[in-house]
């Protein structure tokens, strides 16, 4: 028993040792430069991650932008507001979202939210908001917005469930103080359950992050893969997760292939420490208690 | 949302503010748009999955292999049993790693060396598919020398183990510790008391945890690219490329075929009735079975 104990530690240590070992002829071509590079160029062997960076750290934000505040709206509701039969029902469609694989929500974006985004919202986007000079350019619907919106379907799940059990452990007096006071309910909400649940609520929406910076599938089908950096968010771009989803069993050459996985290899060390972030700040709330964030 | 006039015993109550009241009314309306809004998209989804997937769906399908481009017809068969070839593979690997660190943690597990294994678990669960994906290219392809259906095992399986870990530890711990002490009250060694009296009574919720590691990885594609790879034929040899059904939906949703954007669907369609099941059944389970409280 010890030793299967032993091999899960020895998996995390399997990984790193892996990815430290592979990436290596890129660490000594192109070093911390590697980062800040624009060129991506296989046939040339020069390699830059930027555009790839840029585009996962945009796609990721935008969708934490859209789903933060829904993913709270929902748990709010659901823990705080809903009639007792709803509330069953409601968390179960909620965890069916986190059910769906995320090839099949690329599939949806490519055939519903993309048609949609270029033939209705973006135009109308850039007539209202153009002036900001994000929401220029063709509307082609396959763009980072799109990129951005079905990562927050995709991480509205996680953040609500584990907001939810955060909200849930608030003690009960809590809420009964608030309201002897004499505040309303949103006051009450506001003041007796939010207030307390900051930190938790903090760590579900970095493990949301955790999530949106890794996912492949779904943002590799709409992002259009264009190693650019563009301001406007209907261009264009690229995820480091993409890339790898795109180049990594055609990668021509060592060298091609040891950027490919550095690329892997940041991505890992962002998301294990995002990761490590928000279980610390789950656990401060949950008490230890293990949480169910298996998306 | 009613509840807002509160009649206290007997006394008057200066009236909130309407400024406050509206105020109430305007968040509590907030958070049922934000309900609204999260469960349009489920709906739009399920809707346009089923309504695109059944039409799509026919005998073939099931049945047949994919045929070249341009010609109609063909299926997913090869995809369909590839997926449960390699999943069955990721099951071997992972499963009694999983169930067997979960027991540890349970167990023997209440010390500093439990705690990092813990967190190591919790941790390896957020690590992204795709890194996964490269490492198990790096430990079973660049040495087999070609893709192979074991390599998505492999990238399967260190998927499932986080998953599996600690929800035995969880079911574990609600095993109720007289019963242990029973155990070794009738003088059973503790391994013994651990696999035919612990584990046997947790059997249930540690199905339940299997199950949903199942459920989680069978959709994965991202660790499968280059480590599976993906095959147009029949396959069930360990050590070749080995179609798998999100794999086959990525690969038709990208191309530019009409033909194969139908099978997508249909192929999506058949996944997700096979997950959405596992998933309903745990639930099920978990509901009507002996852990309830889990």
């Amino acid at each position: 028993m010890l030793l299967c104990g032993l091999a899960v530690l020895g998996t995390l240590l399997l990984i790193v040792y892996e990815l430290l070992l592979r990436s290596g002829p890129s660490w000594h071509a192109f070093g911390f430069k590697f980062f800040a590079g624009h060129d991506w160029d296989p046939v040339n062997e020069k390699f830059g991650a930027l555009p790839f960076v840029y585009g996962t750290l945009v796609s990721s934000f935008l969708a934490l932008i859209i789903a933060v505040p829904l993913s709270i709206g929902v748990a709010v509701f659901t823990t705080e507001m809903c009639p007792p039969a709803l509330r069953g029902p409601l968390s179960f469609f909620v965890e069916l979202l986190a059910a769906i694989p995320s090839v099949v929500y690329g599939l949806w974006a490519i055939f519903v939210l993309v048609p949609l985004l270029s033939n209705y919202v973006q135009p109308f986007l850039s007539r209202t908001l153009g002036w900001t000079g994000f929401f220029t350019g063709p509307p082609f619907g396959i763009s980072m917005l799109a990129a951005g919106l079905i990562l927050a379907i995709m991480i509205v799940p996680i953040i609500s469930s584990i907001t939810r059990e955060v909200l849930m452990v608030v003690p009960q007096h809590q809420r009964e103080a608030a309201l002897a006071l004499g505040a309303t309910r949103w006051e009450m909400i506001r003041v007796g359950v939010l207030r307390n649940a900051r930190a938790g609520i903090m760590g579900g929406v970095i493990l949301g992050l955790g999530r949106a910076l890794g996912e492949t599938m779904a943002v590799t089908m709409v992002i259009g893969n264009r190693p650019e950096i563009a301001k406007s968010l209907f261009a264009p771009g690229y995820t480091m997760a993409s890339v790898l989803a795109n180049e990594f069993s055609e990668a021509t050459g060592d060298l091609n292939l040891a950027a490919l996985i550095e690329i892997g290899l940041a991505l890992f060390l962002v998301t294990i420490v995002v990761n490590a972030l928000a279980r610390l700040l789950v656990w401060t709330v949950t008490r230890g208690q293990p949480s169910r964030a298996n998306a | 949302m009613p509840e807002t006039k509160k009649s206290a015993h007997g006394e008057v109550v200066p009236p909130i503010s309407l400024r406050r009241r509206f105020t109430d009314h305007f968040m509590t309306g907030m958070a049922v748009l934000t309900v609204v809004l999260v469960l349009v998209p489920l709906f739009a989804i399920f809707a346009y999955l089923v309504y695109r997937g059944v039409g799509s769906l026919n005998w073939a399908f099931l049945t047949q292999t994919p045929k070249p481009v341009g010609e109609a017809g063909g299926g997913m068969a090869n995809a369909i049993v590839g997926s449960g070839f390699i999943l069955a593979l990721a099951s071997i690997l992972g499963v009694p790693l999983g169930v067997g660190a979960g027991i540890y943690l349970a167990e023997y597990g209440r010390n500093r060396l439990g705690d990092v294994i813990r967190f190591t678990a919790d941790v390896l669960n957020g690590v992204p598919s795709i890194v996964i994906g490269i490492v198990a290219y790096s430990i079973v392809v660049l040495y087999q020398k070609h893709f192979s259906a074991l390599a998505g095992g492999v990238a399967l399986a260190i998927m499932m183990i986080p998953t599996i870990t600690r929800t035995t530890e969880e079911m574990l711990l609600l095993v109720p510790q007289a019963l242990r002490e029973a155990a070794y009250g009738l003088g059973i060694p503790r391994w013994r008391t651990t696999l035919s009296i612990t584990l046997r009574t947790a059997t249930s919720g540690v199905l339940t945890g299997i199950m949903l590691a199942f459920a989680r990885v069978a959709g994965e594609t991202a660790p499968l690219l280059f480590t599976a790879f993906g095959n147009q034929f029949w396959n069930l040899r360990v050590d070749q490329p080995t179609a798998a059904l999100p794999l086959q939906i990525f690969n038709y949703a990208i191309s530019p075929y009409d033909e194969w954007h139908r099978q997508a669907w249909a192929g999506a369609l058949v996944l997700i009735v096979l997950i959405v099941t596992a998933v309903a059944a745990v639930r099920l389970a978990v509901r009507r079975g002996t852990f309830g409280a889990a």
